[in-house]
């Protein structure tokens, strides 16, 4: 994404200084990135280190070594460390077995990994919770009856809790990396080792795992900056045993504070430790991908040899099966359970279930159809405001040129390496009167620029890479055959990046249906989302109806990813 | 009146100067090959004809009418100089069927869609795609996708075309195939036509006159073929054309000698065609022979069978040379390695020496 | 000594696409020691998958491989070594170099597997880098080094165990073309120097004279012909052969008392000559490089055509209502129009093709 152009001379030789659309295009482009993006990051900063009068680290320091912060941050690194090591075992576990073994099922087995994905990560804490909370989880209760237990066995409100559930939902991003390296590697390089007389496991131990160091790695951190950042899990599962990690410290500053000044700075000064412990992660992640690819992917479509399990292929194909089935469909079938049943902790007996629930949710209940309401309208302007502004910067990045390119990409960049919590919190300090005097904070508005700044950069990498394929080639042959500037990207470049921006779109809109970080800091009286919805109904104890919402959510969210798979196949093909 | 005239045309990018002073006439009705190694500037002579780059100082007239001129200020936008350009990546648009982008010139030129469709058939016929109007070009082989490029630039303007490097992408035996065809076209129509390319054998193969273009972006030949296999201009063109060795030689006494270490006698009598006390001795491993009479000795150093030829390295006094003998049963004698043997020299050409 | 030897080596398999296909079919070869020997076929003609079988990556549906008179693949007596235990040398098309190891690494990898005391590899890898030409570029990476150094490491570490056999595979494919020529006279060198035997695949026929002192050419599984490089260019022993090794003409003849005529016009004489027990219809394969055209006598013809190309000038001339294509030194030069004479040299003649071996070519060209 960050690839700079050669030579700027020779486009200076082009057009008598730029084309005046280019010029109108490259100044919108500013103004909206320092709007959307700059402005919320500037509050963030100032009240962090500004105290009305002058700049000031006291705060900062004091913030930071208040016990019950250094607690949190302690959490937060913790639970990163063990989930990061922990999903990175399981997921180069999977990669192998998938990726280089003849075990059987393979297809049904990568459709199984696919579904996690789709599943929000507070929904899937809240089913977990369901199922193993140490106060009244159902399989706790199953286990305590079955084995005559005085206490529950597993108690998911803990560090360790959070930790296994992280897991669980973050090991696919390792697997995925993996699993791609394994299986695309040029077979000359492990033959080339076998024929100078290495065995297969020694190979494997000095050739294969080697050269998937890097894709391990990208793994690796893909899984840390996701732990740090996450909201969702620890919300669910730690606030009631207030366990606290950055993310949710920062939220229940922001909450206690209650408008006040004070609070409010030190809530932004947690924002900054945690943006300075991502950023550290992110520069490894970019020396990672700078110097540590390997080039081992071959255009061949010859395949590596599979590892023969023999005796060990049926055992593991049963432990395989069970452990997916135990972390996808364990979880579903519980909400979908508790959706049904009369209230929260009765068993799952004929008589106890009944459709209140979802009765409840829709009819008569102005909080939950408000919700569909304002998450279906936030998600689909999102979707069309980042479209056509990450589109908009990745024409001018990528084609215009202008001097401040880099300025321009790294703004737009810059939310995906924020925190979500941190994001929104600059969002709400920017746009409750600091500027102009406008204020948006408890409108739906507020979170509707917090969407976009979150999700413009997902865009951005989407068109660009669409504009990258459009060669200067193909723009000049319009001009040769008389096509202006202008006639040029609507004739040509236009069309050819219209399947990027239609997948860019649903990029964006599938998450903002189901997210909940940014919302629960930002949300309204008339401005909750799902995300929010399903939350309040849980902390209020209304676990079954929380359930029955989150049945509707994870069905709308099936349908709507198989329709976008739909769309955008078709499109492919034309 | 020239079809295209470039007078002192001057491009630098930065301190890099790609062309200096650069003129060139090209006459209608012509196919001229313009061949370089890559980086001397062909494909911004091509360019700056297209209005794509903007030179720093000259002028460029198309059918005598000025399209650009830095001095007066004159430039004519690449969509108003109604040239027909072939890409070497073809440029087809994938997401247009092959009639939309045949027709899109056309369309560009607001004509109606009864005007439109006899000259997009017509333009199919000259390149032998009637019936694949309706494919998308993913749907088409390489050489498809050159032919519908092909038409498109003569939908464009069948009397100008600017082809670069257009057969470099596609395997040898369809390369030869677009040799003819482009040829075909082109004395049906009597297309003007600049031809690119580092290929000197395509070049040769189909153009009427050839310009050939050393590193510096000067002018080192122009001719046709005939005149620059047999009267190379200088030392890079003879190099430029094929397969060459350059050995020192230099005059005393009315004798020719190799100028090595050691002076070897070459000939007892000066040849016209040497001038100068010092030259550069240039022939073609061809026209080396083994002559066992022969006063020139050299070594084997090393022998190569190739099949319809034998490829010998020898050594003359510590240079050394490329000798190529065809192979056929009559001189099917073959030399070994650290044989002793004797050079015979025909059709030599003296250049001038560097040193001299 | 027979260093390595086929014997009915068969190998077909079953794709859901394409059914059963016999990729290579009742292979015998027996290589000497010392032989440089080559490969020579279109891609897909089973030189690539013959290779592996000896080298052990594939195994055979029929027959035997022997490496050092030893049995190394039988599928009836189930007998398969795998290729760690086979102790041969290999290079790959694409260097398959490994690029998180360092130069000397990488040509140390083949001592280290078998436990070599560290003295000597440090001895052997710097005897193998110095053949090689890569003095002092022991702590480089391969990433860090143009593809010409890239096969060198290549070469090295397959010859630092000093094996008996050496399986190439396209190795200098991937090589620019000025490359490819020193290349070929670095790998004879290091033969020379080291004795082992060469198998050598490639589709470049050019290459596979270069370098071979036996060669066969392939063609869909089935090997054409054996022989050195110079019997298989002038006595080729089918079309397939002729036309592989180098450019043919074949024009259709009727031959009658020791003269051919071209078919189209019997009474056009082009070659006299012929082999006496010939008679009858044939195809007349002549070689470009040896027909001599000149202004003085021979078979009256006119320049059809003229192409320059980089080592001599190609001349089309007319035959009947067809043509063939000469080749002669630059300094020979017609232009388009003119009348000459051509002399024909060392004609092969062949029976007439039948049209099936053209389709099935075809067929297998497409997988």
């Amino acid at each position: 994404m960050f690839s700079r152009v050669k030579n700027r001379n020779l486009i200076r030789l082009e057009g008598n200084g730029g084309f005046p659309f280019d010029r109108m295009m490259t100044i919108l482009c500013y103004i909206a990135l320092i709007t959307v993006v700059v402005l919320p990051v500037f509050m963030i900063l100032y009240y962090a280190f500004w105290d009305g009068t002058k700049i000031d680290i006291a705060m900062l320091q004091q913030v930071i070594f208040q016990k019950s912060n250094l607690r949190s941050m302690w959490n937060t690194l913790v639970i990163a460390v063990f989930s990061t090591a922990l999903a990175t075992v399981v997921g180069v576990f999977f990669a192998w077995l998938l990726g280089r073994s003849d075990i059987p099922m393979k297809g049904l087995m990568k459709f199984l990994f696919s579904i996690p994905f789709m599943i929000p990560p507070f929904l899937a804490a809240m089913a977990w919770d369901m199922m193993f909370s140490g106060r009244g989880g159902y399989v706790n209760k199953a286990l305590m009856s079955l084995f005559n237990l005085t206490k529950a066995p597993f108690n998911i409100n803990s560090v360790a809790g959070i930790i296994i559930i992280e897991v669980v939902y973050y090991f696919p991003f390792v697997y995925m990396q993996v699993v791609s390296a394994l299986e695309r590697m040029d077979p000359t390089l492990e033959e080339s080792a076998r024929i100078a007389g290495a065995s297969q496991l020694y190979v494997i131990r000095k050739i294969t795992l080697p050269l998937t160091i890097p894709a391990i790695s990208s793994g690796m951190l893909l899984v840390l900056i996701t732990s740090l950042s996450n909201y969702g899990i620890p919300a669910m599962l730690g606030y009631s045993q207030s366990i606290f990690t950055l993310p949710t410290m920062i939220v229940e500053l922001m909450n206690r504070a209650g408008g006040s000044f004070e609070g409010i700075r030190q809530a932004a000064a947690l924002s900054i430790v945690l943006v300075f412990v991502v950023s550290i992660a992110l520069l490894v992640q970019r020396r990672l991908l700078t110097h540590g690819r390997y080039d081992i992917i071959k255009g061949k479509s010859m395949r590596p040899m599979l590892i023969k399990l023999r005796g060990a292929k049926y055992p593991l194909l049963v432990f395989s099966l069970l452990f997916l089935g135990l972390i996808v469909v364990a979880p579903i079938v519980m909400i979908i359970l508790v959706s049904f049943v009369k209230a929260y902790g009765l068993p799952f007996l004929a008589q106890n279930m009944t459709l209140a629930n979802f009765r409840r949710i829709f009819v008569g209940n102005i909080m939950v159809r408000d919700s569909v309401k304002n998450s279906l309208f936030l998600a689909f302007s999102a979707g069309l405001f980042c479209l056509l502004l990450g589109t908009m910067l990745a024409y001018v990045i990528y084609k215009v040129k202008p001097k401040g390119g880099t300025a321009l990409e790294m703004m737009a960049v810059l939310p995906y390496s924020l925190p979500g919590t941190v994001m929104a919190i600059g969002c709400m300090l920017a746009w409750s009167g600091a500027f102009f005097g406008i204020t948006l904070y408890n409108t739906i508005w507020i979170i509707l620029v917090a969407y976009i700044a979150r999700y413009l950069s997902y865009v951005l990498k989407s068109s660009s890479a669409a504009l990258q394929q459009v060669h200067g080639s193909l723009e000049e042959a319009a001009r040769s055959c008389g096509a202006s500037h202008l006639d040029t990207l609507r004739d040509v470049t236009l069309p050819l990046i219209k399947p990027a921006m239609i997948s860019g779109f649903f990029l964006v809109f599938l998450p903002c249906m189901r997210e909940l970080t940014t919302s629960i800091l930002l949300y309204g009286p008339n401005s909750r989302t799902l995300g929010v919805a399903i939350y309040q109904l849980r902390i209020n104890g209304q676990i079954a109806p929380a359930a029955a919402l989150s049945v509707v959510t994870i069905t709308l969210i099936i349908i709507c990813n198989n329709a976008v798979k739909a769309i955008t196949k078709d499109r492919k093909r034309g | 009146m020239e079809k295209v005239e470039l007078k002192n045309i001057c491009v630098s990018y930065g301190e890099h100067v790609v062309l200096k002073d650069f003129s060139l006439k090209v006459e209608p009705g012509q196919i001229i090959g313009i061949v370089g190694p890559s980086g001397c500037g062909k494909t911004t002579i091509a360019r700056t004809i297209c209005g794509f780059i903007k030179p720093q100082q000259g002028t460029v007239k198309l059918d005598g009418k000025t399209i650009f001129s830095h001095k007066d200020r004159i430039d004519t936008p690449p969509e108003q100089r109604h040239i027909g350009v072939v890409f070497q990546d073809y440029a087809v648009w994938p997401h247009l069927s092959v009639y939309d982008n045949i027709a899109y010139p056309l369309k560009k030129r607001r004509l109606s869609k009864q005007e439109i469709s006899p000259q997009v058939n017509n333009a199919l016929e000259q390149v032998n795609m009637l019936g694949y109007e309706k494919y998308m070009p993913s749907q088409l082989s390489g050489g498809q996708q050159q032919r519908v490029a092909i038409a498109r630039a003569l939908t464009s303007s069948s009397d100008f075309l600017i082809m670069d490097e257009p057969i470099t992408n596609l395997d040898a035996k369809l390369r030869e195939q677009m040799l003819v065809e482009i040829r075909m076209l082109q004395q049906r129509l009597g297309t003007t036509i600049i031809y690119i390319t580092h290929d000197q054998e395509a070049a040769m193969q189909l153009c009427d006159k050839i310009v050939i273009l050393e590193l510096d972006g000067s002018i080192a030949q122009i001719g046709t073929d005939e005149e620059i296999i047999k009267n190379p201009a200088n030392r890079f063109v003879f190099q430029f054309i094929g397969v060459s060795n350059f050995i020192p030689v230099m005059v005393d006494d009315g004798k020719v000698f190799f100028d090595f270490e050691e002076k070897i006698l070459f000939k007892s009598k000066i040849p016209e065609k040497l001038a100068g006390k010092k030259a550069m001795l240039g022939i073609r491993p061809m026209d080396i022979v083994f002559d066992d009479d022969s006063p020139v000795r050299a070594i084997v150093s090393q022998a190569v069978f190739l099949g319809n030829m034998y490829n010998y390295f020898v050594r003359l006094s510590g240079l050394e040379i490329r000798v190529q003998q065809i192979a056929t049963s009559e001189n099917a004698r073959s030399y070994a390695e650290g044989q002793e043997v004797g050079l015979a020299f025909l059709e030599e050409r003296y250049f001038e020496r560097e040193d001299a | 000594m027979d260093q390595i030897v086929l014997e009915h080596v068969t190998k077909s398999f079953t794709t859901k696409a394409l059914g059963t296909v016999v990729a290579v079919r009742d292979f015998n070869l027996s290589v000497t020691k010392g032989e440089c020997f080559s490969f020579l076929g279109p891609s897909g003609c089973g030189k690539t998958t013959t290779l592996r079988m000896i080298a052990g990556f594939e195994d055979l549906s029929e027959g035997s491989i022997y490496l050092g008179g030893k049995l190394v693949s039988d599928r009836k007596k189930n007998i398969y070594l795998p290729p760690e235990k086979r102790e041969l040398g290999m290079v790959f098309q694409a260097f398959a170099v490994w690029p998180h190891l360092n130069v000397y690494e990488n040509v140390a990898f083949p001592l280290k597997v078998k436990k070599y005391p560290h003295t000597q590899i440090r001895k052997r890898v710097e005897e193998a880098l110095h053949h090689c030409n890569l003095d002092g570029l022991e702590k480089v990476y391969p990433s860090d080094l143009s593809g010409g150094q890239q096969q060198r490491i290549a070469l090295a570490r397959a010859i630092v165990v000093n094996p008996e056999v050496m399986l190439l595979d396209e190795p200098l494919s991937n090589l620019d073309p000025h490359l490819r020529e020193s290349m070929r006279f670095e790998i004879k060198r290091l033969q020379r120097e080291f004795g082992f035997t060469i198998i050598f695949v490639t589709h470049d026929q050019a290459e596979a004279m270069a370098l071979s002192d036996r060669m066969l050419v392939m063609d869909m599984g089935n090997i054409q012909q054996i022989g050195t490089p110079q019997e298989l260019y002038q006595k080729p022993v089918n079309r397939f052969v002729h036309s592989f090794l180098g450019q043919s003409n074949f024009t259709d003849v009727v031959i009658r008392d020791g003269r051919a005529f071209l078919k189209e016009d019997e009474s056009n004489l082009l070659f006299t000559g012929t082999p006496l027990e010939l008679k009858g219809d044939y195809v007349m394969a002549t070689r470009p490089n040896a027909i001599d055209v000149n202004r003085e006598d021979g078979y009256r013809t006119t320049i059809l055509k003229r192409i320059s190309k980089t080592d001599f000038m190609e001349y089309l001339v007319s035959v009947g209502k067809n043509s063939i294509m000469v080749q002669t030194p630059h300094r020979n030069f017609f232009r388009t129009g003119d009348q000459c004479f051509i002399k024909i040299k060392d004609p092969t003649w062949y029976r007439p093709e039948s049209k099936d071996i053209g389709e099935e070519r075809e067929r297998r060209n497409t997988i």
